[in-house]
């Protein structure tokens, strides 16, 4: 049996040495306390593997084509952040570029940094602060609404062009799942007693 | 004191709030602070200063938050012609040509969350601010669904981030990001931070602190 505070309401919960894969709860404020997911490494060490490759097709291939007097026009996903720039909004442009590239990407890198080693019992250096790095960044990275965005847009524009979407689009899309499915396989909890564990 | 629940503060302990190791409360003297021995980052019983900047945020986004609904988000010129639209004439348009689910949508993510974050946020610290007693439960349920949904409203700034860029490669009309879009950015991202900076623990501790007044 071990003891943990609630994060939102601070009450002392013991938990039981719980069989995986389960979930728990507090019972005062009802906020999560921890999850746990069998194969976590595993399965997150495979997702962050597709995760990064449909990264990279996202970023390479044309993103959204327009049709128009017979001419095919492409965009890619950073076509938005370099106009945006040169309308002279260098604000908006950095936050755009954050929230739906950097910031996923490095979330990617960081994760594999340190759930790669520990998946071969290894603790890379620097592993605490980088995954603190990553946790702290979760907010802020946001590709699914993005990918809303997307749809918005297609509506509006569908009345005055043709749109065709380009491979990105749909490497982008199936990259939103990845990055939703890493969230839910991996447990925090889990990668903090690893790494407590040789400290 | 020993008929409350038993607290993390009430029995001298810290709670890492990056990765939930409990220890116990070392002494400190004046502006020491202490590391959490497991993750290194800095141990606070409770976040320090977190009424204080909560309000700071809040006031930001209510100046922000008049500019960001009536200055126009995009300016679009086509043969000579020049419109500009607020965030609620897009709403509009989406309504007069019949796609619905999209000015839901965008009113929800736009117009609805950023009023009722920072409602619900002024709400939750004048509780605290006032101890209030009421409901410890709901309102911390109340700031979870608060914390988890604020970040949608940056839906509209990414549509008008693809509308520029896919408008641009046609010839004939032209998209530009208006002011609104700085406002309403800035906007979305200080209601993050203030979410970020309110302390759900501060509800409880009204509930504890009866028996030491």
């Amino acid at each position: 049996m071990s003891f943990i505070a609630c994060h939102q309401c601070d009450l002392i919960c013991s938990l039981p040495s719980l069989p995986e894969p389960t979930s728990a709860r507090c019972i005062r404020c009802g906020g999560l306390l921890l999850q746990t997911k069998p194969n976590s490494i595993d399965r997150t060490l495979a997702l962050l593997i597709a995760g990064l490759t449909l990264f990279a097709l996202a970023c390479n291939f044309p993103f959204l084509a327009l049709s128009s007097g017979g001419s095919l026009q492409e965009t890619t996903l950073l076509t938005g952040v370099r106009i945006l720039y040169q309308q002279g909004m260098p604000g908006l442009a950095t936050l755009v570029l954050l929230t739906c590239i950097l910031i996923p990407l490095v979330q990617m890198l960081a994760l594999l940094y340190v759930v790669g080693p520990l998946k071969f019992n290894r603790i890379a250096p620097l592993s605490a602060l980088i995954f603190r790095g990553y946790r702290k960044l979760q907010p802020w990275g946001m590709m699914e609404i993005f990918l809303l965005g997307i749809l918005v847009a297609l509506v509006k524009l569908g009345a005055m062009a043709t749109i065709v979407p380009g491979l990105a689009l749909i490497a982008f899309a199936a990259l939103i799942f990845v990055l939703a499915a890493v969230l839910s396989v991996l447990s925090p909890q889990l990668i903090w007693d690893r790494l407590g564990e040789k400290a | 004191m020993n008929d409350g629940p038993l607290t993390a503060k009430r029995l001298g302990l810290i709670s890492c709030q990056s990765c939930h190791f409990l220890c116990r409360h070392p002494p400190l003297a004046e502006g020491q602070c202490a590391c959490c021995p497991r993750c290194g980052s800095e141990l606070h019983q409770r976040t320090p200063n977190s009424l204080g900047r909560c309000w700071a945020l809040i006031t930001a986004a209510l100046l922000l938050y008049l500019p960001a609904n009536l200055l126009p988000m995009t300016i679009t010129s086509s043969l000579g012609k020049e419109q500009t639209d607020t965030i609620m004439s897009g709403v509009l348009y989406f309504l007069h040509t019949g796609s619905w689910a999209v000015a839901l949508l965008i009113f929800v993510a736009s117009i609805v969350i950023p009023l009722m974050k920072l409602l619900v946020l002024v709400f939750l610290l004048l509780s605290v601010q006032f101890r209030a007693r009421w409901r410890p439960r709901e309102r911390t349920q109340l700031y979870r669904l608060t914390d988890a949904v604020g970040r949608w409203s940056m839906v509209d700034i990414f549509v008008v981030t693809i509308l520029v860029a896919v408008v641009k490669l046609g010839t004939v009309a032209n998209i530009d990001a208006g002011p609104a879009s700085g406002y309403f950015a800035s906007l979305v991202v200080i209601t993050m931070m203030a979410a970020e900076s309110f302390d759900p623990r501060l509800i409880w501790d009204a509930l504890e602190d009866r028996d030491e007044r």
